[in-house]
């Protein structure tokens, strides 16, 4: 898959950093500002998508491989599992067990910020190997051997994608 | 029936929009489409359910802002935030439902070479 | 007129007309286009009914929806201009569909029977401790009661859920949306990450290739 002209990319190599930079204050931010884990999470790999496409596939795997968005999908509900586990310290399972500090403060409500930040991981960079997997689908048939699949068909009018 | 029903009705009406979608179309991608508009309705019914009029011609919204002395007046004048903690959840699982289906709409052309299920049924591999 | 109501009717006009566009038409790119207007739409009634993390969680959701749907449809040639099933499957469902909404329109217009009705639109349950006597029997006005504790689950978050209670510790969140979703209901949370993470996993096997590179003969299970 390539990427898009020079313009885009231009555009892109500017804005990308903002992008990933707001979807980080969104997630830190849950807890006082309308936003938390799963919209942060969204902008995150809103950003990751928008290097895919506008750079093409092969530069984006230097920038984060298809291998490291599936680990830390997984990771970051692991993470947000250990947060529910480590409640059995207080009390019992999804237990609230840092202190609250002062309200509006970064700092404050316990274990949420810590959940956030989980959620903020598994959600973004989850939805970003998906749409891998759904954008490179094409081009590993197109490598398994693309004469074999259009020979039977004849190549009708749905026999090929341009 | 008044007036102030009509915003529920209008939603479900988009609810069935979507429901008519999924049943009676032929086209995979029409199927997915009528899927995302049932989630939207779903979820506008259920956050209109919790609204709540407040004094001043804007809703306010849960979230305290400078400091606990405005937090009675905020408890006394707030929208409901329970439905709204329940669809927050709903619409980022509508997204990773949107593309399963659209995997499997993909693998689907990849097999038959067309969208339509009337010709799937006839081909059958 | 409260101008939110009038506000939300209009958007809802619009978002109900490009639903059955979106439906209906038979270009693929425009139906998806139309779903768009459909979600952008979605996201401002969010904001306008006081739900911000809401607003900012559809509209970025609506973006990948888009960004996913265009990428799907605009690579495959698919010409199904074809009439839809048969005229006795849609009429049918149509019939269906119109007794639900008969039904739906009886409930929600108030003169169903009193445990059906739906309270009207901006007066939630939760109004009804906001009035916080209840009246006491004529002549004894001793026993006029003072309801303290909130009857709605919504109130009672709204209430102690930023401090807690003395049996309860609170969470200590400005946002009180989420501080229900990550503390109070932190289990459903917990359901709806297993949730995103088995979407996430059927799609990767759904397009998984096993051994087909191997076996270029074998492509398409003939």
């Amino acid at each position: 898959m390539h990427g898009m002209s020079l313009i885009v990319k231009n555009i892109t190599r500017l804005v990308a950093g903002f992008i990933a930079i707001f979807g980080v204050y969104i997630v830190l931010y849950g807890h006082v500002s309308p936003g938390g884990g799963f919209a942060g999470g969204v902008i995150l790999a809103g950003a990751l998508v928008l290097i895919v496409l506008a750079f093409g596939e092969e530069y984006s795997r230097k920038v984060f491989p298809h291998d490291v968005a599936k680990t830390s999908d997984a990771l970051g509900a692991l993470g947000f599992l250990l947060v529910a586990i480590f409640g059995y310290m207080v009390g019992g399972f999804f237990v609230n067990f840092l202190p609250r500090g002062q309200v509006g403060n970064l700092f404050s409500a316990g274990t949420i910020p810590i959940s956030n930040l989980a959620i903020g991981i598994k959600v973004g960079t989850g939805l970003f190997g998906v749409f891998l997997t759904l954008a490179l689908f094409r081009r590993q048939r197109d490598r398994a051997g693309a004469g074999s699949l259009n020979g039977p068909k004849g190549g009708g009018p749905h026999g090929g994608e341009t | 029936m008044t007036f102030s029903m009509l915003p529920y009705l209008m939603a479900f009406l988009l609810l069935v929009v979507g429901l008519y979608a999924v049943v009676a179309k032929r086209n995979v991608i029409k199927v997915i489409v009528g899927l995302a508009i049932l989630d939207y309705g779903v979820n506008l019914l259920l956050v209109l359910v919790g609204y709540r009029r407040s004094g001043t011609s804007a809703p306010v919204a849960p979230i305290l802002t400078g400091g606990m002395a405005n937090e009675p007046g905020l408890v006394a004048q707030s929208v409901d935030p329970l439905p709204q903690a329940l669809v927050l959840t709903s619409i980022v699982i509508s997204l990773s439902l949107t593309a399963l289906v659209v995997a499997l709409a993909i693998r689907l052309y990849e097999k038959y070479g067309t969208f339509d299920t009337e010709r799937m049924r006839n081909l059958r591999g | 007129m409260d101008p939110v109501l009038v506000l939300l009717i209009a958007l809802f006009g619009f978002m109900l007309i490009g639903s059955l566009i979106a439906v209906e038409t038979r270009d693929l790119l425009s139906s998806v286009i139309c779903l768009g207007a459909v979600g952008f739409g979605t996201s401002v009634a969010f904001l306008l009914l006081g739900a911000p993390d809401l607003a900012i969680t559809q509209v970025v959701v609506e973006i990948l929806v888009l960004v996913v749907l265009v990428r799907v449809v605009i690579t495959r040639k698919d010409e199904t201009y074809a009439a839809s099933r048969s005229t006795l499957a849609v009429g049918s469902v149509l019939l269906v569909l119109g007794v639900l909404v008969a039904v739906m329109f009886w409930m929600f217009s108030g003169s169903g029977q009193d445990r059906l009705r739906m309270r009207p639109f901006g007066d939630p349950l939760m109004n009804d401790e906001t009035e916080a006597s209840a009246a006491a029997p004529a002549g004894q006005p001793e026993l006029a009661t003072t309801a303290t504790e909130p009857a709605s689950i919504g109130g009672a978050y709204l209430k102690h859920g930023l401090v807690g209670t003395p049996v309860v510790n609170g969470t200590g969140a400005a946002n009180y949306v989420m501080g229900i979703v990550l503390d109070s209901r932190g289990y459903d949370t917990l359901g709806e990450a297993t949730v995103i993470f088995t979407a996430i996993i059927g799609a990767y096997a759904v397009l998984r290739r096993v051994g087909r590179q191997h076996h270029a003969r074998d492509v398409a299970d003939r």
